[in-house]
């Protein structure tokens, strides 16, 4: 029996090709997907961009009345409540990082518990941070944290005002215990993937375990870290629920870190639904805008400083 | 090069001319000219590097399947030549089994189902068919006898040896015409590897066989024609006993010594 | 040094017990079996239950992920399976940026799409943006449990002449699968807790819902809406909502890890 070798029909080529094409379109979908977000905000938002022009970033009022709708305060609220919460939780996550990859040669199962336990962390829902953040942590904030920051820093103007517990501190603070898991699970990545002959070298120089980490692992590791950082950024920024419970939902500029403030994304939230008038729902729509185009940078940017450093030893075999 | 005197007249299973394959830019063999017997075992020896594997894998147009592989000249099976711009891959395949380096069932398949995969995901659904083949393969690869009452077990259950013997099976069933074999016993011990290497002996009754193996006792063993390849080049070509007992060339000579460094 | 990374650690872990804890204890006073049959209460009239939610949460999250499986496997077959292409290249670029999108941006795009041009807020655009929001995550996982398939099972079911759509189907997804499902929960999961872009997709309802251009309700709204209410019956049923909601999230996650079994890999794992 010598079959031919010529294609026939039940050879599977067309199948390998219907198959392409169908799964291509699914990612083509996804650019797509991508283009039309910013198609659709932009022409959701052109009243607002034709009225307010730039003065939408840099006025200062919201207000129906007047129909004037400005944002400058939320990006204020957005910018501070975000480099509150890198400044507290990149330490921390840094630290876990740490733990994670480099403790863990020695007690593997204690550590891989401990990065499960930090991944839950990630899984619960940022209503419930917010609710939790409403009910438990702005009322401690209130009554010990925030008089004790007032007593002695309160002479710069940062921390001078009545303690309510509901402000951009506290914002600050839960979006911190948001944004860890993200730069912990990262950064861990990024530290798994220094090569192990770096640490050696330097051991072999007869450093301790921290100048290892210190001298040879940190500093191969720079770039992915920063690009983790930039990525828990993206979190804070865009993040909406767990903010909106306890950043008190002011939408003038705000006088200090224990006043009350908006971010872009409680804005919308808590502005939403008061008036189907076109003119502040295209401002609405624009905020989503801006929160859009900052994401895009932002990732943009935290995708290659992060594959840089992955990407090329994730997969190989 | 000189043909065998055993070879003049023979009509080749497998003939490549000026057979060159690579990655990207560069060139793993250069230009490769041979006639493959049919019914007899063909060895392939050559130091590591010199293209063994991509040769095997250009037989059955697998190589192309890497990305940035590129494949030049003809190979002739049966005087048609597989790299024809209409020659079907997947019908080529068909007739031309193969078993790798490692043994790799499928994982999720059961004993049966791995040896009828071929069948099974080509249409047959006959399952009187199917259980002929897997008997009849299982019997093939001398495999049966030790796998019979356990069809259903998973493939990942048994030994290595068992294996590679399972993928045997799986190659017999779709009733291939060549079995490539790239280096099929360097993973198991000196028991399962004499299993193979009887088997390997008994399969060239019904098919023609090119075996990629660094050990020449092996060599000697089960195949009829040997082959030195060095740096992308055939070297030699021969019956095995005379290849290495008196090499006609000085690279073999010096392979077969032992005096690589 | 060693005791820095060591608080660092507990500062880390300590909220997930608080939260647990007190979303535990707060909430198990509003749960009773009418919990999951009721409705939520007038003000200072007991503590009803979260239905509408249930089966708001259950109707948007079923259609968004029946919307995002196909798309996200398919995706992250593609990408798998033809990564040296110019488009699976940008499409899985896209993809991890629209990962990490706010998902509130995402709402806003679907009320721009659905809501404004209907004039109602929905379950179908709420199910929408739950959809975008998962499609990222299946797409993903399915890249990556599809692409740890060793190669030498796509050869060796090539080389028995098996065409590779097929070799695709047979081989390679059936042994990915459990990574496949996996992803599927992940999207589920991340589905479920979303609140903000349900607010202004979705809106709100105190009754199940009876069609899908109707406002409808869903746990994470129940939440947001009676934990920022003044009445202390309304902040219990919230509490309860949440206990619900965190359970189902601690179920599906250990299932994920313990059932399926699969190394958390990095950015994935945050879900
Ligand atoms: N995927 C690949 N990309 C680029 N180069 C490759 C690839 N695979 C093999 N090569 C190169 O092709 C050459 C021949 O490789 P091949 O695997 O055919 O050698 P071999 O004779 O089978 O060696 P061995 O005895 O070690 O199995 C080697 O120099 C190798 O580096
Ligand atoms: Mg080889």
């Amino acid at each position: 029996m010598t079959a031919s070798l010529k294609g026939s029909r039940r050879s599977g080529s067309n199948g390998d090709l219907i198959l392409k094409t169908v799964v291509g379109a699914a990612a083509i979908g996804i650019v797509a997907l991508l283009i039309g977000l910013g198609i659709e905000l932009t022409s959701g938002s052109w009243l607002s961009i034709k009225t307010f022009g730039l003065g939408f970033i840099t006025g200062s009022t919201w207000n129906s009345v007047t129909d004037t709708y400005n944002v400058f305060p939320a990006v204020i609220g957005t910018l501070t409540a975000s480099a509150l919460a890198l400044l507290l939780g990149l330490p921390i996550g840094l630290g876990v990082a740490i733990f994670l990859s480099e403790r863990a040669k020695g007690m593997r199962a204690g550590a891989s518990a401990l990065g499960s336990l930090v991944e839950l962390l990630a899984a619960v829902p940022s209503v419930i941070y917010g609710f939790w953040g409403l009910a438990v942590l702005a009322p401690f904030m209130r009554d010990y944290i925030e008089p004790t920051l007032k007593t002695y820093l309160g002479f710069t103007q940062l921390f001078n005002a009545t303690p309510i517990g509901t402000d951009l501190l506290t914002a600050g603070v839960i979006l911190a215990i948001m944004i860890i898991p993200t730069i912990s699970a990262v950064s861990r990545d990024i530290l798994n993937a220094v090569p192990d002959s770096q640490r050696e070298a330097m051991y072999s120089l007869g450093a301790t375990d921290w100048e290892v980490v210190r001298k040879a692992v940190l500093p191969y590791a720079r770039s992915g870290i920063f690009g983790a950082t930039i990525l828990g950024l993206g979190r804070a920024v865009g993040e909406t629920m767990a903010v909106t419970f306890v950043i008190g939902n002011n939408i003038n500029l705000p006088k200090s870190l224990l006043s009350p403030g908006a971010t872009l994304t409680t804005l919308i939230v808590n502005q939403f639904g008061n008036t189907f008038d076109p003119l502040s729902e295209a401002a609405l729509v624009e905020v989503g805008l801006v929160l859009f185009l900052l994401a895009l940078v932002i990732n943009i940017l935290a995708r290659v400083l992060v594959w840089r450093m992955t990407r090329s030893t994730r997969f190989r075999v | 090069m000189s043909l065998p005197a055993s070879l003049i007249g023979v009509q080749p299973k497998f003939e490549t001319k000026g057979l060159k394959a690579g990655f990207k830019s560069t060139w793993v063999l250069n230009g490769i000219d041979i006639k493959i017997p049919p019914n007899r075992v063909t060895a392939v020896m050559g130091p590591s590097g010199c293209g063994k594997t991509t040769f095997v894998r250009c037989l059955n147009r697998l190589h192309e399947l890497t990305p940035g592989a590129v494949v030049e000249g003809e190979a002739l099976l049966d005087g048609e030549d597989i790299y024809d711009r209409n020659t079907d891959p997947v019908a080529v395949r068909r007739r031309i089994g193969m078993v790798f380096q490692k043994p790799n069932p499928f994982p999720t398949m059961s004993i049966y189902h791995n040896v009828v995969a071929g069948l099974a995901l080509n249409g047959e659904r006959n399952k009187k068919k199917l259980d002929h083949a897997a008997e009849q393969s299982l019997r093939g690869a001398y495999l049966w006898d030790e796998v019979k009452d356990k069809l259903t077990d998973s493939g990942a259950s048994l030994s290595g040896g068992q294996q590679q013997r399972l993928c045997i099976a799986r190659a017999l069933a779709v009733e291939p015409e060549v079995i490539l074999m790239d280096e099929p016993c360097s993973a198991l011990d000196p028991t399962a590897t004499a299993k193979i290497e009887e088997l390997i002996t008994q399969l060239k009754k019904d098919y023609t066989i090119i075996i990629v193996t660094h050990n020449m006792q092996q060599a000697s063993r089960v195949a009829d024609y040997t082959t030195f390849f060095y740096l992308g080049k055939m070297i030699e070509f021969g019956e095995t006993a005379d290849l290495f007992e008196n090499p006609k060339e000085e690279l073999t000579e010096r392979y077969i010594t032992g005096k690589f460094g | 040094m060693k005791g820095l990374i060591l608080l660092s650690v507990a500062i880390a872990i300590i909220p997930l017990f608080l939260v647990v804890a007190n979303v535990v204890v707060e909430g198990l006073p509003a749960i009773s079996s009418g919990f999951f049959t009721g409705i939520p209460p007038s003000p200072l009239a007991g503590y009803g239950g979260i239905l509408n939610g249930i089966e708001g949460s259950l109707l948007m999250v079923g259609m968004g992920t029946l919307i995002a499986v196909p798309l996200g496997v398919g995706a992250g077959i593609y990408f798998s399976e033809w990564p040296e292409s110019r488009l699976s290249f940008l499409s899985s670029f896209t993809n991890d940026v629209l990962a990490e999108f706010p998902t509130i941006v995402i709402g806003l795009f679907v009320y721009a799409l659905v809501v404004a041009p209907t004039r109602t807020f929905s379950a179908v655009a709420g199910a929408l943006a739950l959809a975008i929001i998962e499609l990222p995550i299946i797409a993903r996982t399915t890249e990556e449990s599809l692409k740890i398939v060793p190669i030498t099972l796509r050869e060796a079911s090539m080389a028995l002449g098996i065409p590779r759509w097929k070799t695709i189907f047979r081989v390679v997804i059936s042994t990915g699968k459990s990574g496949l499902a996996t992803g599927i929960l992940l999207g589920i999961a991340r589905a479920t807790g979303e609140t903000a872009p349900l607010i202004v997709t979705a809106g709100y309802l105190n009754y199940p819902p009876t069609g899908l251009f109707q406002q409808t309700g869903s746990i994470p709204y129940i939440i947001y809406n009676f934990g920022t209410a003044g009445y202390p019956n309304w902040i219990t049923v919230a509490w309860g909502a949440a206990l619900v909601l965190v359970a189902f999230m601690l179920i599906l996650n250990l299932s994920v890890k313990f059932f399926i079994g699969r190394k958390s890999t990095g950015v994935r794992a945050e879900i």
